[in-house]
């Protein structure tokens, strides 16, 4: 037997079915006529000869199928099956039109959904070999991650072997020189191999040389993709030309590519080389840079880890003022950029699984009601010879095209949902998160799409035959035997119903615990009063306001000229606004306590004497600064409670010296007054000891101003950054918001706030497609009994009866499907407890709110048609066919 | 009154057989298998045709239109030489079967 000759008769038969059918048609009836004229040859008559031969040759048509089955190629039937699903769908327009609706709402979700997850979490970074690149951090005592210091990169570059490169980045902001003024922007320092260790290569110009970040070398900068487009129009003769930054030339050397992101320092406008060590990186134990590091083949990161704590250690040996107790933290890059969203992006793909499979079980249902009043088409196939696999597969083929179409549209809804949740992120968030313009619909998003039409699929295909196994062909071929197959299709649709209100259960207990979460974030007690404060952060250029008695004198000028003006109550200016982050922090050593060369960490804030009375915090003793305390006094300090609480338990810490960790002259200074704790850092870190220096005692040059007004803080705005430009047009000002915005746009803020506007939505999308789902069951129960409604009434039962009847049967679905909702619940919120704040995930309000507001839609859902059969009118019932 | 049934896989054996003798046209094949065993074995005609199917695509028979004695048109299978082949091979494997069986049998 040759195959190829054997697939070439087929084809060659293929071409001419036809012609093949006539053939054999013809041969099947001279074999008929032979075997009639045989009979009448035996002396039967002529007309029953005939009858007894086509008896005796058989079904003609499973005949004249088998051949053509033995000829045919396996692919042919299907064809016939999806014409005939087709059919199928457009003689019911309205079932396949919701059918496809709501599995492309489920799959679009999911899909969207999975699109973000991929874009942030699973795709790799877009560097040369990511996993091979580090996050390379100090520790200290009190912060498992912490920046380095410039003096101990440079040792740690110089002592390790398990890196073929380490380098290191920080953020900086500058004033630039434009056309309307001076404009502060973001930017970050790198050492010069920064782009060779990651792996990008600039696409004009050229990168930094080994070496050009050392201190007194040139000035050269390079421009983002963004910024080259937005602020330099895009020429290509950029390379060369000069920026002012801070007063100074800087010479543009490249331009970085465009798909170019890195996201720990997102919103940079320019990589500047180190340079000039400024104050803190002249100081061991300043620590202002964090590292980046790309393995060398074959170490692993824990031989990393091990030999960088060994430097680590070794360092602490020679320097121990500013190094003991410091170590080591390597870790994957990877994990500090995606680490924070990750338990958002997996919580929400969570929640839009649910969402799909709710969706799925939907679909199923519906299905099913649709499988029930084609019995008797089922059952007439049977009887003309189809095997129950063939009805098998002709289900099956119909859940793939529902599948198939459902995912088509999906995609569609998928590609809106992604824009528009895209657009939805404010600009200024959207900035620190690089990896949202990578969110599209590529090729993990595709295989991803057809996994779940797959699964889709088999669940949609899997109930009609499922059901097709109990039944019988004689039952549903005869009309009176309903409430026997009703019983059956109950008990399946029940479940299915059951499965729904569950799911429904677990979105809106995560939706309402999401949302408590957030209420709880943003109701934290921050230590001031929030209301009625507009904040705005400025900058001094250096070239006018170098020495700290001239950024003194500009202090003092802003905050007069600022009070003075009409709806402001009060003025105050520090280096870092409150509820932003536990950071710029300061070792202390207090004078009289025992000290063995331990980094007490704590926050320092420089303050104006106007900024605690501005903030409202409550003073506890002693007293707050006052327009004297300048560097002509003796250095003095505020400290808040927890600091006083760690250090000074049980004693009152007014008049006690605090100083850095050799007790230096220059850095001692006196405790003035306690005042209750303001959160520095974010609505979700801990409250950490702080201490306030007086400003006017210890300048600078990026502040922020804080100013409490008597009207709307938003209003006034705009008057602010005006009257600060009045007194000098240099000056740079940026990011003017209320303290209201400041604390919603914080990054814990925004993330509870996301989780929870998504699976809310979901939620709801669920509660209607359950409830429906209900009703779906309950109307089509009481469709089925109308008849036994109808007898009972006519034997007496009162409508009442009916009622309860209907109402007991939806009761028991619903109790079914909370309680099995409630424990899964209880479960997946133990599982996405990291996204939960001040919320435990048994929480009964929730539970119990969940439960009455299912319960009561269920109730809702089951009236209308309780109503119906309770109005039944019992002669017209038992007439129903 | 029932009829013992053909053995599964011999249809195409006896077909085969049958037409090496002569070509033969459907009917012929179903009457001269039936009158060759005395009336035991009756090939149904619902297995016949698409057992012949099978043995044109495999290429064991090939099949014509031609007139019979009776000036009817019917189509006329025959052996071909890779048919004649394939016969030998299943006779044997067929009788080896027959008598493994009767070696089984044959056992007290």
């Amino acid at each position: 037997m040759n195959p190829f000759n054997y697939i070439a008769r087929k084809l060659r038969i293929l071409f001419r079915r036809d012609r093949f059918r006539a053939d054999l048609d013809e041969e099947m009836a001279f074999h008929r006529e032979q075997v009639e004229r045989e009979l009448i040859a035996e002396g039967m008559p002529p007309a029953s000869a005939r009858i007894a031969a086509a008896r005796q040759f058989g079904n003609t048509t499973q005949l004249r199928e088998e051949s053509q089955a033995m000829i045919a190629f396996p692919w042919e039937t299907i064809a016939q099956d999806v014409k005939f699903a087709l059919r199928q769908l457009r003689q019911k327009p309205g079932f396949a039109l919701t059918a496809v609706f709501i599995l492309a709402i489920g799959m679009g979700v999911s899909v969207a959904i999975f699109a973000f997850v991929d874009a942030a979490v699973i795709q790799p970074l877009p560097y040369f070999e990511p996993n091979r690149l580090m996050d390379v951090a100090e520790n200290g005592s009190m912060l498992h991650r912490s920046n380095l210091s410039r003096e101990d990169y440079e040792d740690w570059k110089r002592l390790n072997h398990s890196f073929t490169s380490i380098d290191v980045y920080g953020g900086s902001g500058y004033l630039l020189r434009t056309p309307s003024g001076s404009e502060p922007v973001p930017a970050a320092r790198v050492s010069d191999g920064f782009f060779r260790t990651l792996g990008v290569i600039p696409m004009l110009g050229r990168d930094f040389r080994p070496g050009e970040d050392h201190p007194g070398g040139a000035k050269i900068i390079m421009l983002t993709y963004g910024t080259w487009m937005k602020r330099f129009g895009s020429r290509s003769d950029v390379v060369g030309q000069s920026v002012t930054l801070d007063g100074t030339a800087y010479t543009i050397v490249g331009v970085l590519p465009r798909e170019f992101e890195f996201a720990p320092r997102a919103n940079a406008e320019f990589f500047v080389p180190l340079l000039d060590k400024n104050e803190c990186e002249q100081r061991r134990s300043c620590h202002n840079l964090f590292g980046i590091g790309r393995l060398r083949d074959g170490v692993t990161i824990k031989a990393a880890l091990d030999e960088m704590t060994a430097i680590a250690a070794q360092l602490a040996i020679q320097y121990p003022g500013s190094n003991k107790g410091q170590g080591a933290v390597v870790e994957p890059l990877s994990e500090i950029i995606v680490g924070p969203v990750k338990p958002i992006m997996l919580t929400l793909l969570a929640a839009s699984g649910l969402l799909l499979l709710i969706a799925a079980v939907n679909v199923a249902s519906l299905l099913l009601v649709r499988s029930e009043s084609r019995r008797r088409e089922i059952a007439v196939r049977g009887a003309l010879g189809a095997t129950p696999a063939r009805i098998s597969r002709q289900f099956v083929t119909e859940a793939l095209l529902l599948g198939m179409l459902g995912c088509a549209s999906g995609i569609l809804v998928a590609d809106g949902t992604m824009r528009g949740l895209t657009n939805l992120i404010p600009k200024a968030t959207a900035s620190f998160m690089p990896f949202l313009w990578r969110v599209g619909f590529h090729w993990h998003a595709a295989m991803y799409s057809v996994c779940i039409a797959l699964v889709a699929t088999v669940l949609l295909a899997a109930t009609p035959i499922l059901r097709l196994s109990f039944l019988d062909v004689r039952d549903a071929l005869s009309d009176g035997n309903r409430s026997v197959a009703g019983r059956f299709w109950r008990r399946m649709g029940a479940n299915l119903v059951v499965a729904e209100l569950s799911i429904a259960v677990i979105l809106l207990v995560g939706a309402g615990l999401l949302s408590k979460s957030f209420y709880r974030l943003l109701h934290v007690d921050v230590g001031f009063d929030g209301a009625h404060l507009a904040t705005v952060q400025m900058v001094a250029p250096p070239d006018s306001y170098a020495k700290p008695e001239q950024q003194v004198a500009l202090f003092r000028e802003v905050s007069r000229r600022l009070s003075s003006l009409p709806g402001v109550e009060s003025v105050g200016i520090t280096t870092d606004l409150p509820v932003q982050c536990n950071c710029n922090t300061d070792w202390i050593r207090v004078v009289g306590k025992p000290f063995h060369g331990e980094h007490n960490e704590v926050n320092e804030r420089d303050v104006s004497p106007g900024y605690l009375p501005t903030l409202k915090a409550r003073l506890v003793r002693g007293r707050l600064f006052t327009e004297d305390d300048d560097a002509s006094k003796s250095n003095k300090i505020v400290i808040n409670e927890e600091f006083a609480k760690k250090y000074f338990p049980g004693e009152d810490p007014i008049g006690k010296q605090v100083g850095n960790g050799n007790l230096d002259p220059k850095s001692m200074r006196e405790i003035i007054g306690v005042v209750g704790n303001v959160r520095e850092g974010g609505l979700d870190d801990e409250l950490w000891p702080t201490e306030y220096e007086a400003l006017y005692q210890s300048p600078g040059k990026f502040v922020s101003i804080a100013v409490r007004t008597t009207g709307s803080e938003g209003a006034i705005l705009p008057t602010l950054v005006k009257a600060v430009h009045e007194l000098d047009p240099n000056l740079g000002t940026y990011g003017e918001s209320t303290m209201a915005e400041q604390i919603n746009t914080t990054q814990s803020a925004l993330i509870h706030r996301t989780a929870m506007w998504l699976v809310d939505g979901f939620a709801v999308i669920a509660l209607v497609l359950a409830v429906v789902g209900l009703y779906g069951v309950v109307a089509y129960s009481v469709g089925q009994r109308t008849r036994e409604i109808g007898v009972r009434m006519a034997l007496g039962a009162q409508r009442s009866s009916v009622y309860s009847m209907v109402m007991r049967q939806a009761s028991w679905l619903t109790v079914a499907g909370v309680a099995i909702g409630v424990a899964c619940a209880i479960g997946a919120a133990m599982l996405g407890s990291k996204l939960l704040f001040g919320v435990a995930a048994w929480d009964l309000p929730t539970l119990a709110a969940v439960s009455v507001v299912l319960g009561a839609a269920s109730l809702a859902a089951s009236f209308l048609p309780a109503h119906r059969a309770a109005s039944v009118n019992p002669v017209e019932a038992l007439r129903t066919e | 009154m029932k009829r013992p049934e053909l053995l599964p896989g011999t249809l195409d054996m006896l077909i085969l057989k049958t037409l090496k003798r002569a070509p033969l046209h459907g009917y012929g094949i179903a009457q001269s298998i039936k009158r060759i065993s005395d009336d035991v074995l009756t090939v149904e005609e619902g297995s016949l045709y698409p057992a012949l199917q099978r043995l044109l695509l495999q290429g064991w028979v090939k099949a014509e239109w031609k007139m019979t004695e009776t000036n009817r048109r019917a189509r006329f299978y025959t052996l071909t030489a890779a048919g004649r082949k394939q016969l030998g091979v299943e006779v044997t494997q067929f009788e080896q079967m027959i008598a493994a069986i009767g070696r089984v049998l044959g056992e007290a």
